[in-house]
């Protein structure tokens, strides 16, 4: 199937006439109607050659012109009673001086919408992590931690004797949160090789979430836990 | 309450409000009645922004006020807001919000009428960036839908209210020949 321009997207019939108008300088009260009538037809006859989609409103248009055309040619009734005929482009008129004040006011707001575009205000603020709202009890995090330890049991076979304090990890959790909002409670125990290490980071992360530097959240219960560093909490804006 | 210490509560909410606050809305956060006294402190705000230049203005947009950056500074807020998409309403968009704002509350036939195009695609995308809203329907056969602007509309444009923006008869349109 061929490409087709919707042509009514742009533009309407109440477009083609105004560019008509204008493009032969005419008077919007004193149309020549079987002039604009023909050269409206040919623009139809054009589209269609370019194969544009156009709306059946511009047909509508098209008979609505035929209509006046006809109505000039032919004495009215109505008229041969009253004194002075009405004339039948006035209604055509009448929409065409309406449809081009529309279009000044759009025009008037385009430029308010320029203008406001280079004002900025805050920006709202978005919970991002809206869906981890609920502080994870201790509960969860002695289960969140049996599994860690379950999967690293599996693991870790070897017997390695390394010492570290709950202090240095402590220092090491808040480094990984140093650029982050959050991490997740499993990548803190990642690298953790002995169940020994294990514990020393499950004890400093409880230290840390006692001393409210970090909290535990869950998007629901018994779900996941993230760790968000605390110091952010009001700054959530993007 | 202190005018100094009412003032900078008014900034602070101001500055911090993501849409422009109204002056009823600061009363009911401050807790006071006396919006004589809020207005006039916002007021007195907007003229020491001005006196001492400022990157920042109060603004008085959508029946509210608001703290934000001014024009000027744009390009700078830009290079920080690398990823801020430009987003530009079309020209049929801006004609069908203009129909409305001055013909509200109006059907889409009677939108229609006047850009002489169909109308129902433009009508949800304004609907969709919430700068019209349906506010009813027509007490005529088949109820159709009415619609009307909201206060984002206003916001958008940087208007205070709609008596904003010129009426139709002042609006001179082009004159052709």
């Amino acid at each position: 199937m061929a490409y087709r321009v919707r042509l009514d997207v742009f533009e309407g019939p109440l477009d083609l006439l105004l560019h008509l108008i204008k493009k032969n300088e005419l008077d919007i009260f004193n149309i020549p109607i079987a002039e604009i009538t023909s050269d409206y037809l040919n623009y139809i006859r054009l589209f269609r050659r370019l194969n544009l989609d156009f709306a059946g409103e511009f047909l509508v248009m098209a008979s609505t012109l035929i209509h006046i055309k006809s109505r000039m040619l032919l004495p009215s009734i109505e008229a041969a009673e009253e004194e002075e005929p009405e004339d039948p482009r006035v209604e055509l008129a009448a929409r065409l001086m309406q449809y081009q004040k529309f279009k000044e006011a759009a025009s008037i707001l385009k430029e308010r919408e320029a203008i406001q575009r280079d004002i900025y205000g805050r920006l709202p603020i978005v919970p991002q992590d809206e869906d981890y709202t609920i502080e994870a009890s201790l509960f969860d995090l002695v289960d969140a931690f049996q599994r860690v330890v379950f999967r690293a049991e599996k693991e870790v076979r070897e017997i390695i004797q390394e010492d570290i304090r709950v202090e240095d990890r402590i220092r090491e959790i808040l480094n990984l949160l140093e650029n982050r909002r959050f991490i997740n409670f499993g990548t803190i125990f990642s690298g953790q090789r002995t169940k020994r290490l294990l514990i020393v980071t499950f004890l400093a992360l409880l230290e840390l979430i006692r001393s409210k530097m970090v909290f535990a959240r869950q998007a629901r219960p018994f779900g996941d836990i993230r760790i968000y560093r605390a110091k952010q909490e009001l700054m959530a804006q993007g | 309450m202190e005018r100094e210490k009412l003032k900078s509560i008014i900034e602070c909410l101001l500055f911090f409000s993501d849409k422009p606050l109204s002056i009823d809305k600061l009363a009911e956060i401050i807790e006071t009645d006396n919006c004589d006294e809020i207005k006039g402190a916002v007021e007195e705000l907007e003229k020491e922004y001005e006196l001492r230049n400022s990157g920042l203005q109060v603004l008085n947009i959508a029946e509210g006020y608001q703290i934000c950056t001014r024009s000027e500074f744009s390009s700078w807020v830009r290079k920080l807001y690398k990823s801020q998409t430009t987003f530009q309403l079309s020209l049929p968009a801006l004609e069908t919000l203009s129909i409305i704002a001055y013909k509200q509350p109006v059907t889409r036939g009677e939108v229609e009428k006047v850009r002489g195009v169909d109308a129902s695609y433009v009508l949800r995308t304004l609907l969709e960036k919430k700068l019209i809203r349906i506010s009813g329907r027509k007490k005529v056969p088949g109820r159709p839908i009415l619609y009307g602007t909201t206060q984002e509309f206003l916001r958008y444009f940087g208007l205070r209210d709609l008596s904003e923006i010129p009426s139709l008869e002042e609006i001179k349109p082009p004159v052709s020949g």
